[in-house]
């Protein structure tokens, strides 16, 4: 990279630089090479850091007045909510903040579904993007645990249930991960440890996703490969930071929304009551984020096969990037690919309400059906669509378009890939 | 000394070396592992004893044992019929009535649906047995799978009688 001949101005940063090159990388940070042409979806990266560290901050906070024993964890959380200074607003913006987190993520996954993102050379960050989705769905449920109340105790005995569908080992992994014969204090006080651990692994895998998204750069709604830097190109600052902060602020207004008007709107009733081993209540639901999975678990009428199912609807998309052989990234050019993501947008949403509702009746038809149609989008529609489908001609650059308006290159998508390869040789 | 001598002797070293720190590695590991495990105290609370002398004919207490539900019901000759008069075919799991009580009034079990661990309601679902309000498993009056996503009948926890009014679990 060019910006790796960086020579600070002074004597002094010059050299610090030469013993540790932060400034080289705070240079590379500010001149950034970043496609003209991104949109406000590819806003929700900086919301996402935003959320991330808004996790942490109160969490820290919130882990000096809570107490991890089932005796005390209840009344600890309530006397957060009354007696601690300010602690109910800190309390209401833990707890949305996950909710506002995983809204910012499922936005940040359907830009890349959209803009082909996960494509090459980009699979590392889709991966790493992957694990950081499933560390954040294990803080998520180790968190809603920690209050005890009705849902925390029969949500984590349910989830750590799945584990011993597993044959033969699933019985002594479950107990392993209680601590005991059901769950109770040892499983209260590890998985409080492994809350306050979680978000350390994913701000490092964050910091890894980010370094992986700067060796190729950003994909761009035209989804093409560019020159950086070059006219196609804007330096991260300001450009992309003023904008960045703008949708934050949006973002944010949505966030405030939540935390001073509705802020128990999100969460369920029941835990409200203090957990009890003996009384199961009659409806149990996960959050909102994670009611697409319990649906496709549920859907599945074999204890082993739905935990597998509902496994494999996450980890299936790890293979997105070989399961889409298209060449073109971007939605905007396969006219195919579009109708058909909006159709898997509205399954997953389908997905989410039926996993919310009782498992019977039509219900449970729909959430088969939905289940179904989920699998076979990734398996057999994407890999078909790649080889059948005509797309549209993509440009050459992103001024292009603009500049030579309807006299658009009617380049074919291979050919435009090899120029981009012979660019990115040179 | 010859080349290929040499390489032998390197390459003993080295398998040496990696068996040993492979073994001193998961010798360190296998503590951090184990401590997840139930500890001596929870191990400790392992039976229970239950007085069941004012449960009447029909009735079902719940009483816990290391830290789960346990049914004790006290059962109708008319619900011991009907447990009874099920032909095993009909079963997804299929266990006798006979072989899963000591004694046939008193049907003792853990409260625990076998699918994802939630406490089934009594008297109720299709089988006049329990029902789980989690995900739909139908129990029968003798804690047998019927319907539903539930792979087994409700387990039978150890029991003994120590006389007629009570009740060892574990």
């Amino acid at each position: 990279m060019s910006d790796s001949h960086y020579i600070p101005k002074s004597k002094v940063g010059k050299w610090f630089n030469d013993r540790l090159p932060l400034l080289t990388l705070a240079n590379h940070l500010t001149d950034y090479p970043t496609p003209k042409n991104l949109n406000y979806w590819w806003t929700f990266g900086g919301i996402l850091t935003f959320c991330l560290i808004t996790q942490i901050v109160t969490g820290l906070v919130l882990a000096m007045h809570y107490v991890a024993d089932t005796k005390l964890a209840f009344a600890s959380v309530e006397h957060i909510m009354r007696d601690v200074n300010y602690g109910w607003l800190i309390r209401y913006v833990h707890a949305n903040g996950a909710s506002m987190f995983f809204l910012a993520v499922y936005i940040h996954i359907f830009r890349s579904l959209f803009y082909g993102s996960y494509k090459s050379p980009r699979e590392i960050i889709w991966i790493i993007g992957i694990i950081i989705y499933l560390l954040m769905m294990a803080a998520a449920f180790m968190g809603y645990v920690l209050p005890w109340g009705q849902m925390s105790y029969w949500g984590a005995t349910v989830i750590t249930n799945l584990f011993s569908a597993i044959p033969f080992i699933g019985e002594g992994i479950t107990t392993w991960l209680w601590g005991g014969f059901s769950v109770d204090n040892p499983t209260l006080t590890r998985f409080y440890a492994l809350h306050y651990l979680i978000p350390f692994l994913i701000l490092g895998l964050v910091v890894l996703h980010i370094w992986a998204l700067h060796v190729p750069g950003n994909n761009n709604p035209v989804g093409i490969e560019i020159k950086k830097p070059s006219n196609d190109t804007v330096p991260f600052h300001p450009y992309i930071v003023i904008k960045d902060a703008f949708a934050l602020l949006l973002f944010m207004i949505v966030f405030a929304f939540f935390v001073f008007y509705t802020p128990n709107i999100l969460g369920h009733a029941d835990n409200y009551i203090e957990a009890n081993p003996l009384v199961t209540p009659a409806h149990i639901v996960p959050e909102w984020y994670l009611l697409p999975f319990y649906a496709i678990l549920r859907s599945v009428p074999d204890k082993l096969m739905g935990v597998i199912a509902m496994f494999s609807a996450i980890l299936i998309l790890v293979a997105l990037p070989w399961l889409d052989t298209s060449k073109v990234r971007s939605a905007v050019f396969r006219p195919l690919y579009k109708q058909f993501y909006w159709i898997l947008v509205l399954d997953v949403l389908v997905l989410g309400y039926v996993g919310a509702m009782p498992a019977e009746g039509l219900y449970l038809l729909v959430a088969r059906i939905a289940t179904a149609y989920y699998f076979i989008h990734f398996l057999i529609i994407l890999p078909f669509l790649g080889l059948i489908e005509k797309t549209n001609p993509v440009p050459l650059s992103i001024t292009e378009p603009v500049l030579a308006g309807a006299a658009m290159a009617t380049k074919s998508a291979g050919e435009n890939k090899i120029e981009n390869n012979l660019k990115s040789l040179g | 000394m010859s080349d290929k001598k040499q390489k032998n002797r390197r390459d003993f070293i080295f398998t040496a070396t990696a068996a040993a720190g492979a073994v001193g590695v998961g010798a360190a590991v296998w503590p951090l592992v184990d401590q997840m495990n139930p500890d001596a105290s929870v191990k400790a609370l392992a039976s229970t004893e239950v007085d069941i002398s004012s449960v009447k004919p029909g009735q079902s207490i719940t009483v816990v044992w290391r830290g789960k539900p346990v049914f004790i019901k006290r059962r109708t000759q008319d619900e011991i019929n009907k447990a009874r008069s099920v032909s095993l075919d009909e079963l997804k799991h299929p266990e006798k009535d006979e072989d899963r009580v000591k004694n046939p009034e008193w049907l003792v079990m853990l409260g625990i649906c076998t699918h994802l661990g939630c406490v089934p309601l009594s008297d109720k679902g299709e089988y006049d047995g329990w029902f789980c309000p989690c995900h739909g498993s139908h129990y029968d009056t003798s804690g047998r799978i019927r319907k539903g996503p539930a792979p087994i009948n409700m387990e039978i926890p150890e029991y003994v009688f120590l006389n007629d009014n009570t009740i060892k679990i574990g």
